[in-house]
C-alpha cells in the first residue's frame, strides 16, 4: 500500500464552523466510501480558518496564509491506498471537490540504503 | 567464430527488433524492475548484448523473447545487487522468477497497451505524456525527442525524468484502465497520438513543413492501438483522420518547398490507398453509433479527400459535421475551421463576422491561423488594406518558415493589387 497526504482546499477563509449540514452529511459518509474503494484514512485534521494563519519567510513574519489564493488549505488527511488511481477515486468523492478541490501528494519515503 | 554475414544479419535483426519489439521488451522488463529507469537501462544492455551474441551464434528464432529474457535477468541481478529486492518486491506485478527462465516466453500484447496507458496517465502533464510515450513506447532517444520539440537535450531529459519519478513516487499503476475509466483515459492516449502526428504534419517551428519520422511514429502507434482495441470507434476515427490527412502529404508543398493551399493541391497525386483505408475506417466508426470527435474530424477530412475539386466539395455537409464536432468537443479552433466552410456556402462576409466574434476569445490569442483566415476572407472581399494588416498580424505569430513564406507571398499580392 502507498501512503498519500490528501490536502483539502476550500474557498477562503475555509472556516470549519461554516460547514453546511449537507457538507457535514457528506463527510459523515466519507470513511465508509474510502474503505469500500480499498483505502484507509490513517489520520486527519481540520484547520482553523486561513484568517488565523501566520506566514514566516526568513525574518519576515506576516499575517495571513503563505500564499494569498482564492482557495486555501482547510485540512488534510493521510490516506493509505494501493495506487494513485485508487487514491484519486477516493479523492474525487471528497465533498471539498464540489466548490474547492483536493491535492493528492505521495508521502516521501527515504531510500532503503 | 564470428563471420561477416552473421554480423550483418545480427545488426539488421537488432535494428529490426529495436523498431518492432522495444515496447514489448521494455514493458515486460518494467514488470520485474518495478521502475522505468532500471527497466530501460536493462533493455538497452540487452540490445547491446544481442549484437554480440547474435553475431556469434546467429539470430534466435524469437528475438523479442530472447531480449525480454535477457533484460529481465539483468534487472533481477541489479535488484539483488542493490539489496532492495525485498523492498521492491511488493511493487512487482509478476515476481515469479522461474518464469523468466523459459526462453521462448512471449510477452502478451496487453503489455504494450499498459505501457501506453501508463505514459498517458492524466496525472502526467500532457507535454510529458508525449515525450514519455516516444521514449518508452517507441524507443526514440531523448536527443531525438528534444530535437523534435526544439528544446535542449538536458531540458527534455529533465522533463522525462520528472515524469518517470512521478510514476514511481505517486505509484501510478502500470495497467490498462477498467472499462468505466476507458473513455477518459483513452482520450488522453488518442490526444497524445494526435499531438504527435500534428507536430510532424506541420512542424511548429523550423525550416521544414513536415517531419516524416514523427508522422510515421504516430501512424504506427495508432495502428498498434487499433490492433489491441479493435472495437473502439475513436481509435478507428483517429487512424482514419491521420491517413486521410497524410494522403495529401506530397502535394502540400511545391517543388520549391512552398506551401500549397487545399485549393491549389494536385488531387491526382493524393494517396488513393490511404484515402480508401481512411474512408473505410470512418464508415466503420460511424456504424457503431458512437462516433466521437476524432471520427467526426475524419469524416470532414474524408469529404475533402473524396471531392473532385475544391469548389465541388460538399461544404454544407462539412458545416453539419463541424456543428456536431462543436457539440461533442467545444473548441474555438473548431469554430474557426467551421467559418472557412461557411465562407464557401454563405460567402466571405458572413464568415468574417463569425471570425471577428471569435477574435474576442482569448484562447485564440497568438493563434496565427486566426489572422491568416481573416486576411483571406478580407482579400476575397477586396478589402485589401485590411487584409494586408491581418497578414502582417499572422506573420508576427508564425514560427514555421514554409508558412511564413506563404503568408509573405500573400501579403505581397495584397499590397500590389
Amino acid at each position: 500500500m502507498a501512503q498519500y497526504a490528501v490536502l483539502i482546499y476550500s474557498p477562503a477563509p475555509a472556516d470549519p464552523m461554516d460547514l453546511t449540514p449537507d457538507y457535514a452529511a457528506l463527510l459523515e459518509r466519507y470513511p465508509a466510501q474510502v474503505a469500500e474503494l480499498g483505502g484507509q484514512i490513517l489520520t486527519g485534521f481540520a484547520l482553523q480558518p486561513s484568517t488565523t494563519a501566520t506566514a514566516v519567510r526568513g525574518d519576515l513574519v506576516t499575517d495571513g496564509p503563505f500564499v494569498e489564493a482564492k482557495e486555501v488549505v482547510a485540512g488534510f488527511f493521510i490516506l493509505e491506498a494501493p495506487d494513485l488511481d485508487v487514491a484519486l477515486k477516493i479523492a474525487r468523492l471528497n465533498p471539498a471537490t464540489i466548490d474547492g478541490g483536493v491535492e493528492v501528494r505521495p508521502l516521501f519515503v527515504p531510500p532503503a540504503e | 567464430m564470428s563471420s561477416a554475414p552473421h554480423r550483418v544479419a545480427a545488426e539488421r535483426a537488432v535494428a529490426d527488433a529495436h523498431r518492432r519489439e522495444w515496447a514489448f521488451v521494455l514493458a515486460a522488463t518494467a514488470r520485474v524492475a518495478g521502475d522505468f529507469d532500471l527497466a530501460e537501462e536493462c533493455v538497452q544492455e540487452a540490445y547491446v548484448a544481442a549484437l554480440g551474441a547474435w553475431g556469434r551464434d546467429g539470430v534466435p528464432q524469437k528475438p523479442g523473447a530472447w531480449l525480454t529474457a535477457t533484460a529481465r535477468r539483468k534487472a533481477l541481478d541489479v535488484l539483488r545487487r542493490r539489496q532492495v529486492f525485498r523492498t521492491k518486491l511488493p511493487l512487482l506485478v509478476e515476481p515469479d522468477e522461474a518464469e523468466i527462465d523459459i526462453p521462448d516466453e512471449v510477452a502478451v500484447p496487453d503489455d504494450r497497451l499498459r505501457l501506453v496507458f501508463t505514459c498517458c496517465h492524466p496525472a502526467i502533464a500532457r507535454e510529458a505524456q508525449v515525450a514519455l510515450t516516444l521514449r518508452l513506447v517507441c524507443g526514440v532517444s531523448t536527443a531525438d525527442i528534444a530535437r523534435a520539440f526544439l528544446v535542449t537535450e538536458p531540458t527534455m531529459a529533465a522533463r522525462i525524468t520528472r515524469a518517470k519519478k512521478k510514476i514511481s513516487a505517486a505509484r501510478i499503476p502500470y495497467r490498462v484502465p477498467e472499462a468505466a475509466e476507458l473513455p477518459e483515459r483513452l482520450d488522453a492516449v488518442l490526444t497524445v497520438v494526435h499531438l504527435l502526428y500534428t507536430t510532424g504534419h506541420t512542424a511548429p517551428t523550423g525550416d521544414e513543413l513536415i517531419r516524416a519520422d514523427l508522422v510515421q511514429r504516430a501512424l504506427h502507434l495508432n495502428r498498434m492501438l487499433l490492433a489491441l482495441m479493435p472495437d473502439e470507434p475513436e481509435v478507428r476515427g483517429l487512424l482514419a483522420l491521420l491517413l486521410l490527412t497524410d494522403a495529401r502529404r506530397d502535394t502540400r508543398v511545391d517543388a520549391h518547398g512552398r506551401l500549397l493551399r487545399l485549393a491549389e493541391q494536385d488531387r491526382a497525386a493524393w494517396d488513393r490507398t490511404a484515402i480508401g483505408e481512411g474512408h473505410h475506417l470512418v464508415v466503420d466508426a460511424f456504424r457503431t453509433g458512437r462516433a466521437g470527435r476524432h471520427a467526426l474530424q475524419a469524416a470532414i477530412a474524408a469529404l475533402h479527400a473524396l471531392a473532385p475539386s475544391y469548389a465541388a466539395t460538399d461544404w454544407p455537409q462539412i458545416i453539419t459535421l463541424y456543428d456536431a464536432l462543436g457539440r461533442s468537443w467545444p473548441s474555438p479552433v473548431v469554430a474557426l475551421n467551421r467559418a472557412v466552410a461557411v465562407s464557401m456556402v454563405d460567402g466571405p462576409a458572413t464568415a468574417l463576422a463569425e471570425v471577428d466574434a471569435l477574435a474576442r476569445d482569448t484562447r485564440l490569442t497568438g493563434y496565427h491561423y486566426l489572422p491568416a483566415i481573416r486576411a483571406d476572407l478580407l482579400r476575397r472581399l477586396d478589402r485589401n488594406a485590411e487584409a494586408a494588416r491581418a497578414y502582417r498580424a499572422a506573420l508576427d505569430l508564425v514560427d514555421n518558415d514554409a508558412e511564413r513564406e506563404f503568408l509573405t507571398a500573400r501579403l505581397a499580392e495584397t499590397t500590389e493589387s
